[in-house]
């Protein structure tokens, strides 16, 4: 766990730049902050490794103070993806990867060795090994700088801004990849961004700043699009977060209607295996446009109740054999109570922290 | 150009004395200054103030005339005007001049995002100063060394006039001479000759140290 405890920084020619943040960030979890150009979140970020000193306050890994230990030593210990990659020019793509292992002390011989390995693990082929990072093109520079980053094996992986030089497409390549790789490695990520669908997407949890690095909100993904602590944040996350929020909830405890069910004069088809065909009314057959099965969340089924020409979705089993029908009137069922139970579970919150603090 | 080969063929010892001379005179004021121009040219790329008093010297330094300062040298140095040292320092200071220069600007072009991640890596100071931040100034500081070389080489043979050493003595002996051509024509051959081989051992250096500053080309 990293902990903020009233940290303040205020630059020398006064800009207050982070002022009195407490925070604590789960260890395991992504952390994202997330806000406004200048508000301060690199700022946050480096005083967890001390690139910048605290004016005041401190920050504490697993307990122990940030300053007990040797700046170097803490640092070859916590993983750091720099905005723009930031590789060493002069050295090839495999010696990039292994300068925190050469720093520790680990043969040259056994850290290229190492190296070549997370090279792959980060979605690169191993040969772009002797290449210089000139070579590579912007999203190649932005895996190496991960692979650089976790070479070390490090618990805590620092990420400021991984993906913004990036075009959409492959900063949605590289969004995935970091997914699948931290499902792997369980590592404590912190990650900034001034991207809140990025923040949404990848973060277990996310802390919303305003200017000064005031923290506006520190929340779930689905909280914060369901429940916006003020307008800034509200402003912040944007349109549709309501359909957006169904993202984050699980479709299992939706009421089904039997396969049979008629919705509006159509029936659903199967062929022999129980598949679905279509749905068959007066004007014959419709397509059903897709199905949905376990796991589903409730963006997916309500995006499939409006496309459907019978106002119902199709649930199938892992055969693809049709097992349940959702209706819009069940699926609003689901997503009412589901909002009540949020913000019910929110007051439950406050009141415990209110009692707690 | 037999008249040439004759005087080679009588005097040929001389003329290998005032090139070996030469090529001292020339080159280890080169390398004073480079030693000297790492640690003040990182100086001046670090601090502001001593920016300002280190470009105006250098400035200034080069606006001397070589023969003034080599004339003026021995009454500040309290060395006799024929002694070599003279040569060394002035040179040594003009070099010094340009290097401190082309050291600061290569240091100023290093990108500071790479620096930062190195600090973030858990460099310490000194070995990111050697092994990050100086490798990659060093192509601006090796084109600066390109320049100092040249210009070294030929500033030696202004020090004949004052009856120092090197291949300049070659073109005044011509002159005494009355303008007889062979010792001038060797001179000057030798000369460029020279200048043309340090160059290119430079380039050479600065290609094989420097392999990552060609390749990729964006
Ligand atoms: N070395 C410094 N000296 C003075 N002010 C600084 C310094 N570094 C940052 N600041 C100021 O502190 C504030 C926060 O900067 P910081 O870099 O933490 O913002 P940020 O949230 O990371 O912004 P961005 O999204 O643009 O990267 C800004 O107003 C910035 O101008
Ligand atoms: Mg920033």
């Amino acid at each position: 766990m990293i902990e903020f405890e009233g940290v303040t920084k205020r630059y020398p020619d006064g800009t207050v730049a982070v002022e009195d943040l407490s925070l604590k960030v789960e260890t395991g979890r992504i952390t994202v902050f997330v806000g406004p150009s200048g508000c301060g979140k690199t700022t946050a970020l480096r005083m967890i490794n001390r690139m910048i000193q605290p004016t005041s306050g401190r920050i504490l890994i697993d307990g122990d103070d940030v300053t007990s230990r040797p700046d170097a030593d803490l640092r070859r210990g916590i993983g750091y993806v720099i905005q723009g990659a930031g590789l060493f020019p002069h050295r090839t793509v495999l010696d990039n990867v292994a300068t925190v292992p050469v720093l520790q002390g680990v043969s040259r011989r056994e850290a290229r060795a190492s190296a070549r390995e997370l090279l792959e693990r980060v979605g690169l082929s191993a040969n772009l090994g002797d290449r210089y990072p000139s070579q590579l093109s912007g999203g190649q520079q932005q895996r190496v700088g991960v692979a650089r980053a976790l070479a070390a094996d490090p618990p805590v992986l620092l990420m400021d801004e991984p993906f913004s030089a990036v075009d959409p497409v492959v900063r949605d390549d590289l969004q995935q990849e970091l997914l699948r790789l931290q499902g792997d490695l369980g590592k404590t990520i912190v990650l900034v961004t001034h991207d809140i669908d990025e923040a949404i997407r990848l973060g277990d949890k996310v802390a919303v700043f305003a200017q000064g690095a005031r923290l506006a909100q520190y929340a779930a993904p689905a909280d914060l699009l369901a429940v916006p602590a003020d307008d800034f944040v509200s402003s912040l996350v944007g349109r549709d977060r309501g359909f957006r929020g169904l993202g984050f909830a699980d479709g299992a405890e939706i009421a089904l209607k039997p396969v049979g069910h008629t919705v509006d004069g159509l029936t659903l088809e199967l062929d022999a295996d129980g598949r679905p065909v279509g749905w068959r009314g007066p004007d014959g057959l419709l397509p059903t446009e897709g199905t949905f099965s376990d796991g589903a969340n409730l963006r997916t089924i309500t995006d499939l109740v409006i496309l459907s020409p019978a106002g119902a979705a199709v649930r199938v089993d892992e055969h693809g054999r049709a097992d349940g029908l959702v209706l819009v009137e069940d699926l609003a069922g689901r997503v009412r109570t589901q909002q009540r139970e949020r913000l019910a579970a929110l007051t439950q919150d406050q009141v415990e922290e209110a009692e707690a603090g | 150009m037999s008249e040439i080969w004759n005087y080679l063929e009588t005097n040929g010892s001389s003329v290998l004395t005032a090139l070996v001379q030469h090529i001292w005179l020339a080159l280890l004021p080169v390398a004073i200054a480079f030693v000297l121009a790492l640690p003040l040219g990182a100086l001046v790329h670090r601090y502001l103030p001593v920016r300002h008093v280190a470009l105006t010297t250098g400035s200034v330094v080069y606006t001397v005339p070589s023969l003034a300062l080599l004339l003026l040298l021995p009454g500040v140095l309290g060395t006799s005007v024929l002694d070599p040292t003279n040569v060394v320092i002035a040179l040594t200071l003009y070099s010094l001049a340009l290097l401190v220069r082309t050291t600061a600007d290569g240091l100023d072009a290093v990108d500071t995002t790479v620096l930062q991640a190195a600090t973030a890596m858990g460099y310490r100071p000194l070995r990111r100063w050697f092994t990050v931040q100086l490798p990659l100034a060093m192509p601006v500081v090796l084109t600066g060394l390109r320049v100092a070389t040249v210009a070294n080489v030929s500033m030696v043979s202004v020090a004949a006039l004052i009856g120092i050493g090197g291949l300049g003595q070659l073109f005044t002996r011509g002159f005494q001479l009355g303008f007889y051509l062979p010792p001038i024509v060797i001179g000057l051959v030798l000369s460029v000759a020279l200048a043309v081989v340090a160059d290119v051992l430079i380039v050479a250096v600065q290609r094989g140290i420097t392999p990552w500053a060609r390749a990729g080309g964006r």
